[in-house]
């Protein structure tokens, strides 16, 4: 297989000016036998975002899940190759992986609020890593939930539980509670599939927003919004990177036949 | 290649490339009867063009129609995003020659081509011909999705403007040798110009089918005929 990103590099010298925030390679990933990360290289550029499409079970679920090692959770996974992020390999065993988390924040389909007060929700996060005075953790709450764009919604009740918000502001409260430990990664698994269109858009302009700051790798199977909130885009297939490009070229002049018929759904 | 999952997709983006076929087809025979009404100054044949330009106006306006319908129902991406967009382009090339004939039609019709040099009106059936080939082979470039044919109309361009460029030398020296031509000769300089403009229609849907299929811009500079000797600006 060629090396994609190798090839990208090699193709658009500006992409060289490009910090790599996170760089995967060689990465295998086994579900106990099976093998669904074939040999990946992809870099994740620093204060980008980088969107993953591809069709189900293609790995790109998987590759966010060895991006902050949540898999160490569950037996008879395992992953192979290196992920290095600042130089360090993070799949390294001596890894701390709660420190990872922390500086790695995920961020899932469906909205996970805590069954607590909205304002426990975000300084519940930040208390599993730091201690701080009330006053000062007031202000990580409230400087939380204006990240997330959900603070002139939620000001006038702190105190009601994250479960009664719409799906869209639980949504967006996930986002406050993962930015409030001050991550340098998000990771956001299909994070408007639940969405209307309306908190879809919200969202949306979220991720633009906090690109600024954070860099950010997004799994969707929603096409334009790739196209939309992307800066790179990697189509993967039978968990292999098939083609990385930026977001400007993958959606209108793609070099590879089977990136062009998925996203053209021409795909099986 | 493949059809899409979603099969009306597939019978849109044919319809849209059939109807653009059919209005090539019209302009390719509007550019022939203006051309045909300018040698014989046939003024009944000129103002029959007239009334079909607004065909070729309505076929304009019905392929942007489905066109826009396409991208709103289906957000077409990569080959077909630009399909998409081309059709628009190429609609827009089609309908400006339609026009071109439409105005050559109402020089005749005020009496253009009578009593005309006919060595003139000669270059000019001449150059018609080139120009009417140019539109047949890039209509076929566009339907078989051919560049290289593609890039024969493109190259082929110089060929026609320096023909222009030597009919309009050749009418203003007749001008300016005997004044009394300068009202024929005005007529036919229009006509040579809306001519012209038949062929940088045509190169520029040689380059709209070169970017739908090869998904980038045809950047090289395109060969340009000698300079222009008799002092009207060049066309950029």
């Amino acid at each position: 297989m060629i090396d994609v990103a190798e090839a990208v590099r090699n193709r658009m010298p500006a992409v060289t000016a490009l910090a790599e925030k996170i760089s995967v390679r060689g990465l295998h990933f086994y579900y106990g036998k099976n093998h669904v990360l074939r040999g990946l290289d992809v870099p994740l550029y620093a204060k980008r975002v980088t969107a993953f499409i591809g069709p189900s079970g293609c790995g790109k679920s998987t590759l966010l899940r060895t991006l902050n090692r949540i898999y160490d959770l569950y037996p008879n996974q395992r992953a192979e190759g290196e992920i290095i992020m600042d130089g360090k390999n993070i799949l390294a065993p001596e890894e701390d992986v709660t420190l990872l988390r922390a500086r790695v924040g995920m961020v899932f389909q469906k909205p996970t609020p805590f069954p607590m007060s909205v304002y426990e929700n975000v300084a519940f996060a930040i208390r599993l890593y730091e201690r701080l005075p009330r006053a000062e953790l007031d202000v990580r709450v409230e400087q939380a939930l204006r990240r997330a764009a959900l603070w002139d919604e939620v000001r006038d009740k702190l105190g009601v539980s994250g479960m009664s918000l719409s799906g869209g502001q639980q949504q967006r409260l996930c986002i406050a509670r993962t930015v409030a430990v001050r991550p340098e990664v998000i990771l956001l698994d299909e994070p408007c599939s639940a969405l209307d269109p309306i908190s879809t858009a919200k969202i949306e302009e979220l991720i633009c927003e906090l690109s600024s700051a954070y860099t950010i790798v997004l799994v969707t199977h929603n096409m334009q919004q790739a196209a939309r909130v992307s800066d790179f885009t990697a189509f993967m297939y039978l968990g292999e990177l098939i083609e990385f490009d930026r977001t400007s070229t993958m959606f209108t002049a793609p070099r590879d036949r089977r990136t062009m018929d998925y996203i053209t759904g021409r795909f099986g | 290649m493949p059809e899409h999952t979603i099969k009306a997709f597939d019978t849109e983006l044919q319809d849209i490339a059939r109807m653009i076929a059919e209005m090539g087809a019209l302009v390719e025979k509007q550019i022939a009867a203006a051309g045909t009404a300018l040698m014989l100054h046939d003024v009944d044949a000129a103002r029959h063009i007239i009334p079909v330009d607004l065909e070729v106006d309505k076929l304009q306006q019905e392929i942007e129609h489905k066109t826009v319908l396409t991208i709103a129902r289906r957000q077409p991406m990569a080959l077909d995003l630009r399909e998409t967009i081309a059709a628009l382009r190429i609609v827009g090339d089609l309908e400006r020659m339609g026009d071109s004939a439409k105005s050559i039609a109402k020089r005749v019709i005020s009496g253009a081509g009578e009593r005309s040099p006919a060595e003139a009106l000669h270059a000019l059936a001449r150059i018609i011909e080139r120009v009417r080939g140019a539109l047949r082979q890039v209509l076929d470039a566009y339907t078989r999705r051919d560049v290289e044919r593609a890039l024969g109309v493109w190259r082929a361009d110089q060929a026609i403007d320096a023909e222009v460029d030597a009919l309009m030398r050749e009418l203003i020296a007749q001008m300016t040798a005997d004044p009394r031509k300068i009202p024929i000769c005005t007529d036919l300089l229009f006509c040579a110009k809306s001519i012209e403009r038949f062929g940088d229609h045509a190169t520029n849907i040689a380059e709209t089918v070169y970017y739908m299929v090869k998904g980038k811009v045809l950047d090289a500079e395109r060969p340009k005929s000698s300079a222009v000797q008799y002092g009207t600006p060049a066309r950029s």
